[in-house]
Formats: C-alpha cells, structure tokens, sequence
C-alpha cells in the first residue's frame, strides 16, 4: 500500500522509508513557533536545559500576537519575556508594527512550504497545511525541547480523505466547507487524525479559503488538515519562500483510514451555533437571531480576501445601530493592502470599527469581550462556553460574508438575503 | 516533577464531567499571562462549575467522557489541573496536545471508560491497567500508553530526556 502526504513527510522527516500509523518517531522538524501566550512557560523550561543551551535560532520563530499590544501589566510582561529571549539568542522575532497573528505571518513572511514539517505552540499551527506542509499544534514544554534540539517525537497518525466535488454557491467560502465537515464528523470526529482534502471544490479554491480550511482541522480534533499543493501555491510562494522545498503527494494507493465525499453544492452559508463548532445550521435558518457584536478577523478570516468581501457588502451600507462590528485584519500587510484598496475608508463610513492586528478578542482577551447575555457572530474558530468573554454570552462562527450581512442587518443573515 | 508511571496505584474523589471539556473551561484565556500552575489553579473551571475551586482537595481525580481537554494548545490548561492537586485525569479519549502536554509535565492520563459520579471514590492501578470505584464496587481495564512514551516518561519526562540529549551532543 502506499503513502499519505502525512505519512511521507513524516517519514521523510525522520529519516525512515516508510512508516506506519501507530509507530512513534523522533523527527526533525523545519520550524519552531511560539507565540506570547505560550512563549512564558516555554521560556522557564529551556532555562532548565541550562546556561550553556543554545535555541537553534534559524528554526525558532517568536511571534507575539494574542495579547499585543500589552493589554495590561502581566500581558506586558510577558510580551517583554519573549522579545528578551528573541533578542538573547538572536532568534526570529517580529514586533508589534512589523507582525501581526502568528499563522498568517508564518506564511506571509515564507517559513511554510510543501514538505515542510512545522511545529507551532498554538493550536492552529495546522493552517499550513493549505500550502502543503504537515504542521501541527504543540505545547510549551515541547516547544522548548525542540528548539534545543531541533526534532520532536511524533505518533503517526492514521489519515482520513475528504473529497469535495462539484460548484459552491456564490455566498459559500472555505469556512462553510470546514464548518459543514465539522458538523458532519464532530469536534472529535478527526482525533489523532491527519486530514486531507481533495477534491474540485477544494482545488477551486483562492489560497485564503484553503487556509480558513486548513485552520480549523483542529476544531475536529485533526492533528493536521493537508491540501495537496498546486500552481495557486506555488505561485503565491514564489519570491517570497525562504529556501527551497519539494512538494509532497499521496501515492494513489495510500491507505485512508476513512474517506468522506461532500457535494459543494450541498453546503450553504453554514453557521456553528454555541457552544461548539459542530453545532452547524445553515445561516438562513437562523435568521430571527439578533446579534450585539460582529466580529471578522483571526487566524481563520482576517486575510485580505475577507476584508475585501466585507467591503463588498459594506459599500453603500451601514452597520445596524445595535451593532458593535469590529475588524481586525491578521498583519500589518493585510493592514497595509486595505489601505491602500482603500477598504478602511469603507469600513469607516459604514460603522465599523478596524484596528491594527492582534488575537485579542477572538479568544475573549481584549479589544471586544461580550459581556453577559451578549451575542457574537464571528469569523474566527471557536465558539466554547465564554470564548470571547461572560460565560453567559454566546457566539456564533461564520464565514465573513454572513458575518458582515449580520452586521448589517442586526440579525444572522445569509448574504443571499441582501441581493 | 512527579511522572505518572512511577505511581503504580493512586486513590482519589472524583470530580464528574461530560463530553468535550475545552481548555477555555479548564482555563480561561484572560488568565495566561502566568505559567505558574497554582496561580493558574485558582480559576480552573472558574465559569462552568465555580465551586471546583473552593472545594477541590489535593489527590482529587477527573474523569470525563469523550475529548477531554480539546481546543487550545495552552499547557496552562494541565498546569492549571496540577495546581489544584488533582492527581490523574480518566476519559473515555482526550484531545491530542492535551494529551502530549499532560505526559511531557507529567500529569497522568488514563483513556478509559469509566463509571463514576462526583464524590465517588476510585483507585487506579497503572502496573495493572485497572481502575476500581471503591464506592461501587465495579471494575475497569485500560490500556496503557506505548512503550516509547513508557520510557520517555520512566525516564524523566520531556525536560529530563532534553538534558540527556543536550549532554549526548
């Protein structure tokens, strides 16, 4: 039987032929991410590896992102940890003006690459798997061993296919497609598991759409979610990637532990209802569901193409009285080309709020927490009990189109309502 | 720091939960600003069950049912547990970088299908793969982790096998 693009990275990675779901391997990995969150704990155990440890500097990559700009003493503080280690041992760093949310700047700045095996102390460390790599979201203690060594150990993961045929509907974007698998399976239905996606539907897909899929493997408990790399990666790597890099295809032979077949067009505008992301309705049954708060940014939407959809919508139109919309794009790039798309002034004139980049309020931090019995519709990834502030408020995860239709009318909308 | 596999029969009250329970129940977001598993401890299920913290007692077990531990990477989440003393976590499966953070600061883990309600009593045997419920009486069987991660673990843990790597170089 052949391979999974999971199973030839990392067997290739660990200097084996072939390897088998199940077996445990020490394998070299490209890239370290840290963010400031999980930078603090990381830092207290590479200082028990002793004086004399070295991070490998050109894979160690720090990136404050989820509570910068400080957002209060310990936040600060914590932000001043990672920017001293950075500076100590001369790791990659890149500070607030200059950055942006961690998985996005991992990309746009050319660290990720088909092939690549790429550990990141963040759970949506999976998004590079739109661009072909096998990256996956580790802790802090494994974090620091790794950037002391280099390499980490790795269970093989056993790999499941999902294919999504045919046209999507105009309104429908990468995240429905992930929103629609996730509530097929389950929050646990891909666990231990590598996904990977293939498929027209999939292949039609901008490189944006693919990350938002990538993205959110975790939220079915995927270990991975790989789609297999073509000329719209290739293209967008082009000029920017560091270094070079071999991209990885599954043999037509590979063993799938399952495989699951989709019809794009049979997934709407979907929307997860709290308190979890299976929790999926499609948008327009929801549409008697007023809403406090919109919220379009993170690692999951805050590229330019979402911006951009929502400028589409908010041009000529106005935010609901009752509605805080808030936008965040991911970096200061995606900042920069709002700008000059002039996007912002859009956003401006309709109501909205935009700020420079950070996490903040996607995981209820700073810069837009719910307070008791609010409701969110959002374009990030989660949507536990409390996510983004009281226990008592709820939200609900979109793709940006439904979220700025939301935003307009004050009530969860399906985009087809406006036309 | 204290590693799972050493133990071989730990005895604890249990502390009932359901399916699914995220790292933003375990701990709050707004409070990763500290690594520092007491601090954290003081807010472990601050917004589901906020009487955990006022009456968890050092030596407390979890047990819960499918995807323990799912959502976010924060090791804060395991720390947070530790914190609070509790002693090892049984459920039917937990998430994945929760699982590797519990093994890598040693937090023990136990995948099990489990029958137990708050207050119960029950006694895990790691050398046996057994848990009891001393207050029913009923019996269960695990099975235990790999072997490879039996000695990363017997041998110290993540930070200790980094050490002895680093020493090796």
């Amino acid at each position: 039987m052949g391979a999974t693009i999971a199973e030839k990275i990392l067997a290739h990675k660990s200097g084996k032929i072939r390897v088998e779901p199940g077996e445990i391997i020490d394998a070299e990995v490209d890239y370290i991410m840290i963010n400031d969150v999980t930078g603090l704990p990381a830092f207290d155990v590479f200082r028990e590896f002793g004086e004399k440890t070295q991070p490998i500097r050109e894979k160690s990559v720090l990136i404050p992102d989820h509570y910068v700009p400080n957002k209060d003493i310990p936040s600060a503080e914590q932000a001043k940890a990672m920017r001293e280690f950075a500076w100590k041992y001369k790791t990659h760093y890149f500070e607030v003006g200059r950055s942006g949310v961690c998985h996005q700047l991992m990309i746009e700045k050319g660290f990720v690459a088909p092939g690549r095996l790429i550990i990141g102390a963040d759970s949506h460390t999976c998004s590079y798997g739109a661009l072909g790599a096998f990256s996956t979201g580790v802790g802090s203690t494994e974090a620091a061993s790794a950037m002391a060594l280099g390499r980490l150990w790795f269970r093989i993961p056993e790999t499941q296919k999902f294919v999504v045929e045919g046209k999507a509907g105009k309104n429908v974007m990468g995240k429905d497609i992930i929103l629609h698998i996730i509530g097929d399976i389950g929050v646990d239905g891909a666990l231990y598991k590598a996904m990977e996606f293939y498929g027209s539907a999939i292949e039609a897909l901008p490189l944006a759409d693919r990350i938002t899929i990538s993205n959110m493997a975790i939220e079915a408990g995927g270990k991975a979610g790989i789609i297999p790399p073509d000329d719209t990666v290739f293209r967008y790597l082009d000029g920017r990637v560091k270094g070079s890099y071999k991209p990885v295809y599954a043999d037509r032979d590979a063993g799938y532990s399952e495989v699951f077949e989709y019809d794009a067009e049979d997934i709407p505008p979907t929307v997860a209802k709290p308190f979890l992301p299976s929790n999926t309705s499609p948008a327009s049954e929801l549409g008697n569901i007023t809403i406090e708060q919109a919220y379009l940014g993170s690692c999951t939407n805050g590229r330019i193409e979402d911006l951009r959809v929502a400028a589409d919508i908010l041009k000529n139109r106005k935010v609901h009285p009752n509605v805080r919309m808030i936008i965040v794009p991911a970096t200061q790039d995606v900042y920069e080309k709002a700008l000059n798309e002039k996007l912002i002034e859009i956003f401006i004139k309709a109501g909205a709020f935009f700020s420079g980049p950070t996490c903040g309020a996607c995981l209820g931090g700073y810069m837009g927490v719910l307070a008791k019995g609010e409701r969110a519709i959002s374009s990030t990834n989660r949507n536990f009990i409390g996510r983004m502030g009281h226990k008592d408020s709820e939200v609900y995860l979109a793709n940006p189109k439904v979220v700025t239709a939301s935003a307009v009318t004050g009530r969860i909308t399906d985009p087809d309502e406006l036309d | 720091m204290v590693i799972a596999l050493k133990l071989h029969v730990i005895k604890g009250r249990v502390w009932k939960f359901g399916k699914n329970v995220d790292t933003d129940q375990i701990i709050p977001a707004e409070y990763l600003v500290t690594g520092d598993p007491e601090e954290l401890g003081k807010h472990s299920f601050e917004r589901v069950r906020p009487e955990f913290v006022r009456q968890v007692r050092k030596g407390d077990i979890i047990v819960a049912d499918e995807n323990f531990g799912c959502g976010s990477s924060r090791e804060h989440a395991p720390r947070a547990l530790m914190g609070n003393g509790i002693s090892a976590v049984i459920a039917r499966s937990f998430a994945r970088i929760f699982f590797r953070n519990s093994i890598n600061i040693g937090l023990p883990l136990v995948e099990a299908d489990v029958e137990a309600e708050d207050g119960d009593e029950v006694e895990i045997n790691f050398k046996e793969g057994k848990i009891r419920n001393l207050t029913t009486g009923k019996e269960f069987t695990f099975k235990p982790l790999p072997e490879s991660l039996l000695k990363l673990l017997e041998s110290g843990g993540l930070v200790e096998y980094t050490k002895r790597e680093l020493a090796r170089l």
